[in-house]
């Protein structure tokens, strides 16, 4: 049987309670009849020869692109940049596709007698990967061959004898990128596209920046105007990546591989978890029972390990070489195929249950600023065309929002939490207020080249990701999370679903129409 | 009249250390304060007036004294038994004349400044500190024509302020009370002053960066004085002034007073590190960071172990610590003073300070009433007693911040209410 697509539900007298996710727990909520409930695609039949299919896409580039093999020779300077540990969600089960295209460019270029390679995590301003994490990325092989040589490493975007000024776009942006990579003969940048927002010239132009290129586009301004993150031609941040990704094309030569994954998110033992509720079988619903029980028995620490170690079955649906932006349209359409869902109208207040891990936590803590963004920034702008909730409207999202941060990896979001957001939530206030000396701190700035801490200014990111939501709701309201973490980011706090949902007529009136987005599996609401 | 009387009892002082170990201001019940019912003390001589307290603040170093947990330092500086209350606001049972001399009807209002020095102890000559108006530095406090007391209620001579049936005071130690000063705003003069004196003795400069570590009344008084006498040119104005306050209530009245920020005390150090630019050694998580450079100033306003330590690890090199909270026996690793070149200094009461150039000294009393009338600290009282419910009251004391208060009195007025008044902070 083929994959089906996505789904629009209506919720009736017969269908049973949906599926909540809840920070590291899970549990079930009955949504009121006429509500609608979002689905995603199941997931689309893999590529059965990935290595095959990446051979293919890099001998057969797309656009104005010479075929990689071409394209290397003895003596030249060849970087590999790759992304790092925020894709994809959960980490996919070995090997990585990383690995996989890595492994066949370095054979062409071992082929072609190229010496001089280096390998490079396109950080950005995130933290610094740890070995474990590299090597599931890479494979023990690549790791091996490359690390102890110190040819392989990771985006310092704080290192000014590695960073280059690449000068300013028409409007005036500076474009600072890692040295190496912009001085090398080629720069092979392997992407993984979990979501349509990810890849294209941003690759480049965010994941190997600096602070000082980086502010042009990660400010409240252009993510406001980001309508949205998923829709490119609509989103002013890439609109930006886009003017830097082409001046940076002028004096470097980029050979962009872009990949795309299917939706089998959960290993086979929490399949229900990508299941639609009526259709589970009783094994399905015994292994929720189970293991939702469980969880909640389960020491918060202990669920959060547990959780964190699920390794995701994703298979590669799509592998595409050559120009950026050739590339990036291949890419985006596999997206869109594997995750759009055809959604007629918008909705008065929008639910979600908040999972255990966004981009910023993989192997860390979901603070509470990282659950703002998680579901204002990211599963918010799952959208095209239309947000899934009107304006004015409320978003409901269900998750614990501990006051718990992880020391090493969000050292300047504990003091953006307990001395930025007392004083304001307005991302333009704290922007001028407070960024510039969080970005500019000595030792956030430490701990980031040094430790595994994001950088200083990261927090703030996270919240201007959630400035195009935080400008078109009517209210925030946050089920079963700490009260005071709640409050202190301007949302409200309501002990149950149907205290929400009451809370929220307060907003939108008596007779809401409610949708409620069953992700993940990630999926993206074409909304007309 | 209604006293209450702290007696020599190591009996009873034991039993209250031991009650206090459940908690602030749990000594009251078992220890050595004692309800009784006493006449006003004799006049000890000359220039000696009676002030019958109206209001009568609980103080830390009060609260110590009833819970046995004060230092024995102390031993040798009161005399027994004693009445408490040194926080005074009263009436004048008859005419006299004031500090500087001016004259006081009978029935005026004044407040108690409470330290016994030279001048009281009718010590000629006075001592050097006296004699240059320091007379919170006085030698002679445990000398003289009054038994040892290093302040009114501590001394078995002078009664203190909480007792109906009053206290006598020298000439030298009454203020006229302004008429625009509410009772509750007069009764926070004597900790304004200290904070004041803190403020003034702390070697404050233009755009040094300020951390007050602790919120309750000290706290807060240092809070608002530096504020204060910053804003009308008294002292030089800092760059920030962060307060380290535990409860909420104490971080909003420490922004009202006029803190640039207010945080929880563990914050505290991350907020100082964040504006100083510093770096931080160890663990980026842990409670209490290094911190490689830091304040300029820090003001510790608790005085426990906890608090000195933390405060020589968010203070810069060469910067200074004021403690302004009352310590006692405490284990402190002094590895980082004598590392980074701390001073640590101790702020203690009043008397006189200079202001920039100023040939003449200005009495702390006279600066402690001004940021009294200009901040309305009578808020710092949250809550006041009668006199028979002193077991609740200074319980309530013991446990203000958590219970959502700063400054706990005794109500002594002629008709006060019935039972104890609460105000919201």
């Amino acid at each position: 049987m083929s994959p089906r697509p996505g789904f629009v539900l209506e919720v009736d007298r017969s269908t049973p309670p949906t599926l909540f996710w809840n920070g590291e727990r899970y549990g079930l909520e009955r949504l009121p009849e006429g509500a609608r409930v979002v689905y995603a695609p199941e997931p689309l039949d893999k590529i059965d020869d990935p290595v095959a299919a990446i051979r293919h896409a890099l001998e057969h580039p797309v656009g104005d692109s010479q075929p990689l093999s071409t394209l290397l020779r003895t003596g030249m300077r060849l970087t590999i940049c790759f992304d790092d540990v925020s894709l994809p969600l959960p980490p996919m089960q070995a090997p990585d596709v990383r690995q996989l295209v890595i492994e066949e460019v370095l054979d062409m270029a071992a082929a072609a007698g190229v010496d001089d390679v280096m390998l490079i995590a396109a950080l950005a301003l995130h933290r610094r990967m740890t070995e474990a994490e590299l090597r599931h990325a890479l494979g023990n092989r690549v790791y091996d061959a490359f690390a102890p040589h110190g040819l392989l490493t990771q985006h310092d975007a704080e290192d000014p004898d590695n960073l280059v000024d690449l000068g300013q776009t028409d409007q005036g942006e500076e474009i600072e990128i890692n040295k190496r990579a912009a001085t090398s003969d080629l720069l092979v940048y392997v992407n993984i596209n979990l979501v349509a927002m990810d890849g294209g010239h941003k690759s480049v132009a965010t994941g190997l920046a600096s602070y000082k290129s980086l502010r042009h586009h990660h400010n409240p301004g252009t993510m406001r105007h980001s309508k949205s993150f998923m829709d490119a031609p609509a989103s002013e941040l890439h609109t930006a990546n886009w003017r830097m990704g082409r001046k940076i094309a002028e004096s470097v030569k980029v050979f962009q591989i872009e990949t795309t994954l299917n939706t089998d998110t959960f290993p086979s033992r929490f399949a229900f978890l990508q299941k639609r509720e009526w259709e589970w079988s009783l094994r399905d619903r015994a292994t929720f029972a189970a293991s939702s029980a469980a969880l909640d028995r389960t020491p918060e620490r202990v669920a959060r390990q547990i959780l964190q170690s699920i390794k995701s079955p994703y298979a590669m649906r799509s592998v595409q070489a050559g120009e950026v932006e050739a590339v990036h349209a291949l890419t985006t359409a596999n997206v869109w195929e594997q995750q759009g869902v055809a959604v007629s109208g918008q909705t008065d207040i929008l639910t979600m249950g908040l999972p255990y891990i966004c981009p910023y936590n993989v192997n860390s803590i979901m603070n509470p600023i990282l659950v703002a963004c998680l579901g204002l920034g990211y599963f918010f702008n799952m959208y095209r065309g239309k947000p899934l909730v009107r304006e004015g409207g409320v978003l409901v999202m269900r998750h614990p929002t501990p006051w718990d941060f992880h020391p090493a990896h969000h050292p300047s979001y504990i003091d953006f939490f307990e001395q930025v957001l007392p004083q304001t939530t307005d991302p333009v206030e704290m922007s001028k207020l407070y960024e510039e000396s969080f970005a500019t701190d000595p030792w956030y700035i430490h701990l980031y080249r040094t430790g595994h801490a994001y950088h200083g200014v990261h927090p703030f990111y996270m919240w201007y990701w959630c400035a195009h939501a935080l400008e078109h709701l009517g209210r925030v309201i946050v089920v079963g999370g700490d009260p005071k973490a709640v409050r202190r980011l301007g949302f409200s706090p309501a002990t149950t679903f149907d205290d929400a949902l009451e809370m929220a007529r307060d907003v939108v009136g008596p007779s809401p129409t409610l949708t409620h987005l069953h992700s993940p599996p990630l999926l993206m609401a074409d909304v007309t | 009249m209604k006293t209450l009387l702290f007696e020599r009892s190591l009996p009873r002082f034991a039993a209250a250390r031991v009650a206090s170990t459940f908690g602030s201001g749990r000594g009251a019940g078992v220890g050595p304060l004692r309800l009784v019912d006493a006449h006003a003390p004799a006049l000890p001589g000359d220039g000696w007036h009676r002030v019958l307290p109206l209001l009568s603040g609980i103080c830390g170093s009060d609260l110590a004294t009833v819970d046995g947990r004060s230092s024995r330092y102390f031993e040798d500086l009161v005399s027994f038994p004693f009445v408490p209350g040194h926080e005074v606001v009263g009436t004048l049972e008859s005419g006299g004349t004031g500090a500087n001399g001016s004259p006081l009807a009978e029935g005026a209002r004044v407040v108690l400044e409470p330290v016994l020095g030279c001048t009281a102890r009718a010590i000629e000559p006075p001592c050097p500190a006296c004699a240059v108006g320091q007379i919170g530095d006085c030698e002679h406090v445990a000398f003289g024509h009054l038994r040892p007391g290093l302040q009114t209620g501590f001394c078995a001579d002078t009664g203190g302020g909480w007792s109906a049936a009053g206290l006598v005071a020298h000439a030298s130690q009454l203020h006229r009370v302004p008429g625009g000063l509410r009772d509750e705003d007069a009764v926070t003069i004597e900790p304004v002053a200290c904070a004041v004196h803190a403020v003034m003795s702390a070697d404050i400069r233009d755009g040094d960066s300020v951390a007050v570590l602790g919120a309750g009344t000290l706290g807060l008084a240092v809070t608002a004085s530096l504020a204060h006498l910053s804003a009308s040119g008294r002292c030089a104005v800092p760059s920030s002034l962060a307060v380290g306050a535990r409860y909420p209530h104490q971080q909003r009245l420490a922004v009202e007073l006029g803190a640039t920020e207010a945080l929880s005390p563990g914050q505290l150090a991350r907020a100082v590190r964040r504006r100083s630019r510093s770096l931080a050694l160890g663990a980026p998580g842990i409670r209490a960071p290094k911190l490689t450079g830091g304040a300029d100033v820090v003001f510790d306003c608790v005085g426990s172990a906890d608090s000195i330590n933390q405060s020589l690890a968010m203070v810069r090199p060469r910067g200074r610590v004021a403690l302004v909270g009352m310590p006692g026996r405490v284990h402190v690793d002094l590895a980082p003073l004598w590392h980074r070149e701390v001073a640590l200094v101790g702020a203690y009461a009043y008397g006189t300070e200079r202001i920039g150039g100023a040939a003449a000294p200005v009495r702390t009393f006279d600066l402690a009433m001004e940021v009294v009338a200009a901040l309305g600290t009578g808020r710092l009282v949250s809550a006041t007693y009668p006199l028979d419910r002193f077991e609740e009251a200074v319980a309530h004391a013991g446990s203000a911040g958590r219970r959502g208060a700063v400054k706990i009195a005794f109500d002594l007025r002629p008709a006060p209410g019935t039972v104890w008044k609460e105000r919201p902070t």
